[in-house]
């Protein structure tokens, strides 16, 4: 039914999403629960930047990403004389762009879901002894454990359809950068219409399975989304 | 046992004054709500930070404000039992009684077996938190404070989330543990009667200040006094 060549783009696009989520969950975790329990001076400005990438135009993101890490940018210069390693138009750009674009989701989603949780319960926790790690991973992480999984598999699919950073900074290649949306634009381009529906489809029933999974989790009017 | 407090520490739209020494048992503290029962407590376990604060527990300082000494929370082994309980909703009735002691094995009067006997709670163990009564809640949660083996308690209204017939089921309760564990205890409350039958002495709070220890028969004289002169001048003493 699906043909080898479509086997092998859902294959690196879901292997690369789950990558990019697997290295933003632990920072992201980390940034909601300092904006939802910290109060500090300069929070609504990192809450902003955080939130950049979700209303700003993905090109644009992308293009900041290449002067960065393209062999003549800021940072990948560096890595490229030194180290002889190269981030621009590999699969490693395509983690990076999918990772930034989705930060914001599951970052607001986490925020909300930690923000739920009765600070009470923490500190109560901490009366009995417990250390804030202990009390992060035993009562705060699993009371928002809903909102954690659903802002996950959020960020999930918003990298399965990453395209305009992507093509930025990672391009086009087949086999390597050339992800399930890359790939629908390039056989449309190519006018090869029918291959494209097929992908198309592809690429709904994926995304659909994982934000419809994400719905499930999170039971209605308790937990808002971002 | 000794337990100094001196705070004067102001909120957005309060201000607390706290001065007091208490020196054995169950002292009550006692107030209408709003007066600042409850941030006292939060002040002395250390969940709540003061501007100026002075607390001192068996000659441990834990909190100076003017020397800079705030001992964390989690070291100051103060068993809080809050209004709302705070159990933890996704935890058997073992693993929050376990969760301030890993074992249960503090030695006696501390163990697992003797707190869950001494408050009957012990059919309740393998149950979930979400498949309890009220007074089974309330039972659990003093349960998990005494678990943690803490030099001092902090109840806050205990009894008025229960009806009068549970009330009057679970004040034994508070009496053994006040009597068996010798435990130093604030108990918060804004009704005469649980001081009565309850505390040695009583602070009274009102509109964030606080100095004076009473004997509780004094301020529930006082009480009975006002409301009988009041309806004496209004006439209607049904």
């Amino acid at each position: 039914m699906i043909r080898p060549e479509e086997w092998q783009v859902l294959r690196l696009t879901v292997v690369l999403a789950a990558l990019s989520n697997l290295s933003i969950l632990a920072p992201g975790l980390a940034l909601a629960w300092v904006l939802a329990r910290g109060d500090w001076p300069a929070k609504s400005l990192v809450e902003t930047i955080v939130t950049l990438p979700l209303a700003m135009p993905p090109v644009a993101t992308g293009l900041i990403l290449l002067k960065l890490l393209g062999r003549r940018g800021v940072i990948g210069k560096y890595l490229h004389e030194s180290l002889h390693f190269d981030i621009a138009f590999t699969w490693r750009a395509v983690v990076i762009a999918m990772a930034v674009m989705s930060f914001p989701l599951l970052v607001r989603t986490c925020r909300t879901a930690f923000a739920q949780v009765d600070p009470r319960l923490e500190q109560i926790a901490r009366t009995l002894g417990a250390s804030d790690p202990r009390v992060f991973f035993t009562i705060t992480l699993p009371l928002a454990r809903r909102g954690v999984v659903a802002g996950s598999l959020l960020a999930f699919a918003r990298a399965l359809g990453e395209f305009g950073a992507t093509i930025m900074v990672a391009g086009n290649i087949p086999g390597r950068t050339s992800t399930l949306p890359l790939a629908i634009y390039h056989l449309v381009q190519l006018g090869q219409d029918a291959q494209a529906y097929r992908m198309m489809l592809i690429s709904i029933l994926i995304t659909f399975a994982a934000v419809w999974l994400g719905e499930r989790l999170v039971p209605r009017g308790k937990e808002g989304g971002p | 046992m000794s337990l100094v407090v001196k705070i004067d520490a102001a909120w957005p739209g309060f201000r607390l004054r706290i001065d007091f020494a208490a020196e054995h048992g169950m002292t009550g503290v006692f107030g209408r709500s709003g007066a600042g029962k409850t941030s006292l407590l939060d002040v002395v376990a250390g969940v709540r930070k003061a501007s100026r604060a002075f607390v001192k527990l068996n000659g441990d300082v834990l909190a100076d404000t003017a020397g800079g000494i705030f001992v964390p929370v989690r070291r100051r082994r103060i068993g809080y039992v809050p209004q709302n309980l705070s159990l933890f909703p996704h935890l058997s009735v073992r693993r929050n009684l376990l969760y301030g002691s890993s074992d249960g094995d503090g030695g006696e009067p501390f163990s697992l077996a003797h707190v869950t006997e001494l408050l009957e709670i012990a059919p309740l163990i393998e149950r979930e938190i979400t498949h309890l009564s009220g007074g089974e809640l309330q039972r659990v949660a003093l349960a998990r404070a005494l678990l943690s083996r803490p030099r001092l308690l902090l109840l806050d209204e205990p009894l008025a989330s229960l009806d009068a017939d549970l009330k009057a089921r679970i004040i034994p309760f508070l009496r053994r543990i006040r009597d068996e564990f010798g435990i130093p205890t604030l108990y918060v409350s804004h009704d005469p009667m649980e001081m009565v039958a309850l505390c040695q002495d009583v602070l009274v709070i009102e509109l964030g200040e606080g100095r004076q220890l009473h004997a509780p028969g004094e301020i529930f004289e006082q009480r009975v006094e006002t409301v009988y002169r009041f309806r004496a001048s209004v006439g209607q003493c049904d």
